[in-house]
């Protein structure tokens, strides 16, 4: 079953004083499979962004559609099913760590009892039990992203849509998102990430897409684009971004 | 419900905010001080504190409305705080109201604090008179401060609706200007009668589209011991509550349509 369907999407800004039309995204088709880890690849300003967030509905597409989980993005019933960390997180600075889940937690409709036991869970996932009770506005970039996956996930969601989840990170914080990741996938869920960093998307993606320029220019499994054996992830990508 | 969440939010974000406990201790002083005024009679001196102190939580409750509310979306726009929220399961017109009501119960809480700090104040001045100071608990004060939280409302509604689609600065001096010409629309509409042209029914639209602040203003009326009838309660309201509303559904139908680059 695809729980991400985008057909044709399309979306062009008007930028400048004349509101001059930019293109960000043009004619994207692609599909993600339930269970899978997809990896949306692209150079910074390729559209990725702009895709993602026209997916978590803070964007209204120029033309084309999206569906999640079987239903157009925006649909409430789908969204309380879904997780998602958007680039550079940015939370309500004035609350504690244990605030901040109990805020989210309650837009998913989770009762008290609930995220009694949801909360200390994710916190010791996200190695953040002993800040718990600490302001945001006192969390590092690393813990700040930490928080952003803790919030991605109080819901225990089927679909985790995560933009740019490596970035902040150190080596060792990055190799526990690789494995939070794979633990997620082993538990059945479905992952959509944005990266920009191949070595990253290399490890443990099952397809991926490759966006430049607002244009998915190749989607598939590993196997199936790279010349095993002879070329990375990274020599494929550069090839085809100069190729552009 | 979750703009039951967002309210909640909304709430603990301003009671945190140092702006407005700054503006409440200012609002208790000016309140309190108006009991040093001139050497006058005591039934002079409670009128004097009775105007002085609805004027004084009128301003502030008014600088409240106005720094809290230009914020409510556009500092969420701004911040990017709402990409967490929106991707959520809960409707953009549901978290609308979400942050008005939190805003609403906030100013409920001050314009509370402030009418007890008005009466602390008549107590006092009653008792350094030797007078019994129950005498002060005049139901048409309780009146006035009502009819100021209903303004406070409506201003509200009118900055969360420029915050929904400019900046804060912006959003800051078109609300600023709104409650201006709220208070002078009756007189506009009255200029406008005597205009040739256009003009006349110029002024006249803009008198029924602007919010007709000066209904909500019968301090004088209380000060002075001037009886009020229920139904103007009743009609003044209404017409808060109708106002409130289509801002609102004005807010959403722009907000449900913004993209959030």
């Amino acid at each position: 079953m695809s729980v991400i369907e985008i057909e044709h999407l399309r979306k062009d800004f008007q930028v400048g004083f004349w509101g001059r039309e930019s293109v960000a995204i043009s004619d994207i088709n692609l599909s993600v499979q339930e269970g899978e880890i997809f990896g949306f690849l692209g150079p910074n300003g390729a559209g990725k962004t702009t895709t993602i967030k026209i997916l978590m509905g803070l964007i209204h597409p120029t033309a084309g559609t999206a569906k999640l989980l079987g239903q157009p993005v925006g649909n409430i019933k789908a969204k309380s099913k879904i997780g998602f960390l958007p680039e550079s997180s940015h939370f309500y600075e004035y609350l504690t760590a244990m605030e901040a889940l109990t805020f989210y937690g309650g837009l998913f409709g989770l009762s008290k009892n609930r995220l009694k036991e949801r909360i200390p869970t994710l916190l010791k996932q996200v190695g953040l039990v002993s800040s718990a009770h600490l302001q945001l506005r006192k969390f590092s970039k690393g813990m700040l992203q930490r928080m952003g996956i803790a919030q991605s996930l109080i819901n225990d969601p089927e679909l985790i849509i995560l933009d740019e989840p490596m970035s902040g990170l150190d080596p060792i914080g990055r190799k526990e998102m690789r494995e939070l990741i794979l633990g997620l996938k082993a538990q059945g869920k479905t992952v959509f990430f944005s990266s920009h960093i191949t070595h990253d998307v290399e490890m443990i993606c099952d397809r991926v897409g490759i966006l430049v320029g607002g244009r998915l220019l190749r989607m598939g499994g590993l196997a199936e684009i790279l010349d095993t054996g002879k070329e990375t992830l990274e020599d494929y990508f550069i090839r085809i971004v100069q190729g552009q | 419900m979750k703009w039951q969440a967002v309210a909640i939010n909304t709430y603990r974000e301003a009671i945190r905010d140092k702006v407005l406990y700054n503006l409440l201790i200012f609002a208790l002083i000016l309140i309190g001080g108006s009991i040093l005024l001139a050497t006058l009679t005591i039934s002079e001196q409670n009128k004097i504190i009775v105007d002085f102190g609805l004027a004084s939580m009128n301003l502030f409750g008014v600088l409240m409305a106005i720094f809290l509310g230009i914020g409510l979306v556009s500092k969420e726009i701004e911040k990017k705080t709402l990409y967490t929220v929106l991707s959520k399961p809960i409707g953009r017109t549901e978290f609308l109201l979400g942050k008005y009501a939190g805003l609403l119960l906030t100013l409920a809480v001050n314009t509370m604090i402030m009418g007890v700090g008005l009466y602390l104040t008549l107590m006092i001045n009653q008792a350094r008179w030797g007078f019994s100071i129950w005498d002060v608990m005049d139901p048409r004060l309780i009146g006035a401060i009502y009819m100021i939280y209903f303004e406070l409302a409506i201003l509200t509604a009118v900055a969360l609706l420029f915050s929904t689609f400019t900046t804060t600065t912006l959003a800051a001096i078109f609300t600023l200007s709104i409650y201006i010409m709220g208070h002078a629309s009756f007189d506009l509409m009255k200029m406008g009668e005597k205009l040739d042209g256009l003009a006349g029914p110029l002024l006249k639209g803009i008198y029924y589209i602007l919010p007709n602040l000066s209904y909500f203003n019968i301090k004088g009326q209380v000060a002075h011991g001037v009886a009020i009838a229920p139904s103007y309660f009743f009609y003044t309201t209404l017409y808060a509550l109708v106002y409130c509303t289509l801002l609102m559904c004005l807010a959403s139908f722009i907000f449900k349509r913004r993209d959030f680059n």
